[in-house]
């Protein structure tokens, strides 16, 4: 037979308590029933303020409607306990029901407290609380213009927000003299009130209220000190008063303010009777946050479900709390006040409304509590650091001053048991756990079986941290899938081109992939086959990124430029003057751009055939300036002008630029090459560079790192000119064959196990053995270039594909430029939709 | 949308043999620019303006179509915004969206269904 486990209260930690329960195969051997006073199943009480908004339980629903059935419990709503007989034990329901109880666990929580001043049952006077509160609120908020809310706590302050929402006077009256008096000091409080009284909250502190105004309905308040706030309505948030008549009632312990006495093992003084969440009174503490609850029903549910192994313990929850309070963010832990002896840091900036305080111990090696308000990113770290007691670093105002680190030197080491999630009680072994069972692999696993990071987020950061650590030490490769239809890398995605002859996108996704493919994969493996098969692009049309596609690139207006090659920047004056030419026939804006070419802008998409055209007739080809391929060599006039000049950069760039021209890689490619070591053809800042010496030629590495500037690293020194194309072969191919998509020559170097001195290995001593196939490979590819724009002149049915209309010779009419500096420029964007960007 | 359904004016464009598999070009319909796209492997056809409703530039057409979790989407050419094909919605969260039209093949020649002239704007 089952035993029979009634659980009182419906709200936030009487639901969790269930869900536990289920989830430790409770319902197995309990008999569950539950009841809720509220006519609605359990519901988010912490974001009760987005009901002012969005006027729907349904967002704020803990579980689907059928969770209770599906999972066998019982659950009785709008129907509250009214008696506990403890003797003959079992509840008396308010619908007169009773239900005897083998195991009873009271979770009623708690109810708004309301100070007992004159008036203060007037009509007009509200609590906060429910769903149904909020419902009167806004019913007779109908009727008021302005609006006072009693209480400048959290829920206070969302209040008050929520009545400012509602396009009414808003004001918080709090009797002490600071706001948040439990979470935040004096100089906090200050930075907080003037940023929500930016916002049109008025605050009024240091206020003990005698009595309300108004005959039957509420018409403001008056206080001790003489004054009075005009306002026509009041709603109370001035803390809470644990739900314990029941227990009182029929010989459970009390505390002698209130509240459920429950010890370690959160059992009352009667046998087979417990309490849980706001109502419990643990070691003289009521917690009125909704964690310590969660972790109450966690530990309770774990030892009734499992009598024999070894029960768990509660020792007291922390007061930490985060929170985006009216748009601020304001978070407090710890021992924030600072009540024992201690070391205080603080920063406080009053331009931009930051405030930060470290409580620090007085040897100020330990972190004994904080508080953040107005920019608390440093949260979920400093309160890592707080609740696991970890040494900081030497200077630990660090933590508040600058940015912090993701993974900052005092974080590398936690132990297992490092609490990681707060809201839901997760350490750091949990997340280990899961991660090591297999049952998840991405962040997205994680959150779904350790409920972390699925609180308040904050914690989000460090799950990803030790997620990618733990997969790394597993030796697993921690790359990204390509995207949702292929489950590969694009390392793997390439082996498996070349090792299966895939020529194709639409065979690769057959045999490897699902769905239709997108605009990330189809890019990916065009440029894998690319690289690998050398052949013209066009012929793949359709999965080529959209620069590809066109052999152009795409710039405002939906029109294009044209680059054509100029090996090395060394062209003749006839050649400078054909570009010319043909930029004026087409009314073409020209410039010089960072890779020593000319960038022809603005053609419609239609010209772009007759502009190849022209330049391929005058002996220009595709400078590839539009494909994730090898693009241009910068050079110097080296030794054959320059007086400092040691080899003849010009020649040698030349060379470099004609063997890899065109060649697809992950990401775009650029090269220099400097005469000598002035470095004015700024080598060291490109994906590979080369700079003379008197000896011959050293060759860098994996600069020009994109967003992050990168300089290059040195792979080998004074190289022949043989040697040295030998490596950019070797080390090109290498590349091209391993990066992720995407991931230009630095990152790649820098997430490369060894580092560089692994690549010299590879590279120079062939570590690997595939010198020789690497090799094979570019030599393949250089022996098979053709000028892709040729390739689109010479075929009429290639360039069909350039009218901008299928059924119509018109251009776009929407194009339009403007005059700017005697060339033509786009016109700009319309402003509007560009906030939008 | 009008909210009588009235069915559309379906106005041919081209032949289906003019348009690249699993890609997209623009036609000239009513005078508007409408953006219609082949997706041979899904065996579907949709349409919808050419317009990037993000920067005003007519480039749909250019975009590259695949799939989201199964729903038909392009990708602007200009900043990888994606729009489902079905609802015009900007699968990348963003609040605009883009008008879809019905597309409608006989015998090799690809309709698209416009309200009758005179109502477009």
């Amino acid at each position: 037979m089952k035993r029979k486990l009634v659980i009182l209260g419906n709200g936030m930690v009487g639901h969790r308590f269930a869900e536990k329960i289920a989830e430790y195969g409770g319902t197995e051997k309990f008999e569950v029933t539950i009841l809720g006073e509220e006519p609605r199943r359990a519901y988010d009480r912490v974001h009760l303020s987005e009901y002012f908004t969005n006027r729907s339980a349904d967002s704020l629903y803990l579980s689907p409607s059928d969770w209770y059935r599906t999972n066998g419990i019982r659950l009785l709503l709008s129907e509250p306990a009214i008696s506990v007989d403890t003797v003959s034990r079992k509840v008396t329901t308010s619908a007169g029901t009773e239900l005897p109880f083998d195991e009873l666990v009271i979770a009623t929580g708690s109810s708004a407290f309301v100070p007992n001043f004159e008036g203060v049952d007037k009509q007009g006077v509200f609590v906060y609380r429910t769903i149904e509160d909020l419902e009167k609120i806004m019913s007779y908020a109908k009727q008021v213009s302005k609006v006072a809310v009693l209480g400048g706590g959290l829920l206070g302050l969302e209040a008050a927000k929520a009545v400012l929402d509602m396009g009414k006077e808003s004001h918080v009256v709090e009797f002490a003299s600071r706001l948040m008096p439990r979470q935040l000091d004096e100089a906090a409080s200050s930075v907080l009130k003037s940023k929500i009284e930016s916002l049109g909250v008025r605050i009024h502190l240091n206020k003990e209220t005698k009595q309300a105004l108004g005959d039957s309905s509420f018409q403001g308040l008056e206080f001790v000190d003489g004054s009075v706030l005009d306002v026509e309505m009041l709603i109370v948030s001035a803390g809470i008063r644990p739900r314990d008549e029941l227990a009182k009632n029929s010989g459970i312990e009390v505390g002698q303010r209130g509240g459920i006495i429950v010890d370690d093992e959160l059992r009352t003084n009667v046998y087979g009777v417990y309490a849980i969440g706001e109502v419990a009174l643990h070691k003289g503490m009521i917690y009125g946050l909704v964690a310590p609850g969660y972790e109450m029903a966690e530990i309770l549910a774990y030892n009734l479900c499992s009598p024999g192994q070894k029960t768990k313990s509660y020792a007291g929850s922390d007061l930490s709390t985060k929170l985006k309070l009216i748009g601020v963010d304001v978070a407090s832990f710890g021992d924030a006040l600072g009540q024992t002896e201690h070391l205080p840091i603080a920063y406080t900036n009053p331009r931009t409304g930051v405030y930060k305080k470290l409580v620090l111990s007085q040897d100020g090696k330990k972190l004994k509590g904080g508080i953040l308000v107005g920019d608390a990113d440093a949260y979920s770290n400093l309160l890592t650091l707080y609740l696991n007691n970890v040494e900081l670093p030497a200077e630990p105002e660090s933590l508040i001053v600058g940015t912090p680190s993701e993974e900052g030197s005092a974080f590398g080491s936690l132990p297992d048991d490092a609490k990681i999630c707060s809201c839901n009680n997760v350490s750091k072994g949990d997340l280990l756990g899961a991660i090591r069972s297999g049952s998840c692999s991405d962040l997205k696993g994680l959150k779904e079986c350790t409920k972390s990071g699925t609180g308040c987020g904050g914690c989000i950061p460090q799950m990803n941290s030790i997620l990618k650590e733990e997969l790394r030490a597993q030796g697993k490769v921690v790359t990204e899938h390509v995207c949702e239809h292929f489950k590969y890398s694009r390392q793997e995605l390439f082996q498996i081109a070349k090792v299966k002859g895939i020529r194709t996108f639409e065979e690769m996704i057959r045999t490897h992939g699902m769905g239709n493919g997108c605009e990330v994969c189809k890019p990916a493996v065009a440029s894998i086959i690319a690289s690998i098969y050398n052949e013209p692009i066009q012929k793949h049309r359709e999965i080529q990124d959209t620069n590809d596609k066109y052999l152009a690139n795409i710039q405002r207006g939906g029109t294009y430029s044209v680059v054509p090659r100029i090996p090395g920047g060394e062209i003749t004056p006839d050649k400078l003057i054909v570009i010319g030419q043909i930029a004026k026939k087409y009314d073409l804006y020209c410039k010089i751009t960072g890779g020593q070419r000319i960038d022809l802008l603005g053609a419609r998409m239609e010209q772009l055939p007759d502009i190849w055209k022209d330049l391929v007739e005058e002996g220009f080809e595709s400078g590839h300036a539009y494909g994730k391929a090898m693009r241009t060599v910068k050079s110097c006039v080296g030794s054959t002008w320059c007086r400092y000049g040691v080899q003849d950069s010009t020649a040698f760039a030349i060379r470099i630029e004609e063997r890899y021209r065109g060649i697809r890689a992950p990401h775009k490619l650029k090269s220099a090459v400097s005469g000598c070591i002035r470095e004015c053809a700024e080598a060291r800042g490109k994906d590979f560079g080369i700079i003379a010496t008197e000896k011959g030629w050293n060759l860098y590495v994996g600069g020009n790192g994109g967003v992050n500037p990168k300089h290059a690293i040195l792979l080998a020194a004074d190289l022949d000119e043989e040697t040295c194309v030998k490596y950019i072969d070797r080390f090109m191919m290498f590349y091209i064959r391993t990066a992720d998509k995407l991931v230009r020559t630095s990152a790649w170097l820098e997430q490369l196990e060894g580092g560089i001195e692994y690549l010299k290995d590879v590279i120079i001593n062939d570590r690997l053995g595939i010198n020789k196939a690497l090799e094979e490979e570019m030599d393949n590819l250089v022996g098979t270039y053709v000028c892709e724009w040729k390739d689109v002149v010479d075929d009429p049915e290639k360039q069909k594909k350039y009218k901008h209309f299928i059924n119509s010779e018109d251009s776009d009419p929407t194009v339009r430029f403007i005059e700017e500096r005697g060339q033509k420029r786009p016109v700009d964007w319309p402003k509007k939709e560009l906030v939008s960007n | 949308m009008n909210t009588t359904a009235k069915e559309p004016v379906w106005i041919p464009v081209s032949t289906v043999s003019e348009f690249p598999d699993d890609g997209g070009v623009c036609a000239k319909v009513y005078g508007e620019q409408i953006a219609i796209f082949h997706f041979s492997s899904r065996n579907e056809w949709f349409a919808c303006e050419n317009k990037c409703p993000h920067t005003g530039d007519m480039v749909l057409a250019r975009g590259m179509i695949g799939d989201s979790q199964g729903e038909p989407k392009v990708a602007c050419p200009m900043h990888k915004k994606s729009f489902s094909l079905r609802t015009g919605a900007c699968i990348s969260g963003d609040e605009y969206s883009i008008k879809t039209y019905p597309v409608h093949i006989e015998d090799g020649t690809v309709y698209i269904g416009m309200e009758s002239p005179g109502t477009q704007g």
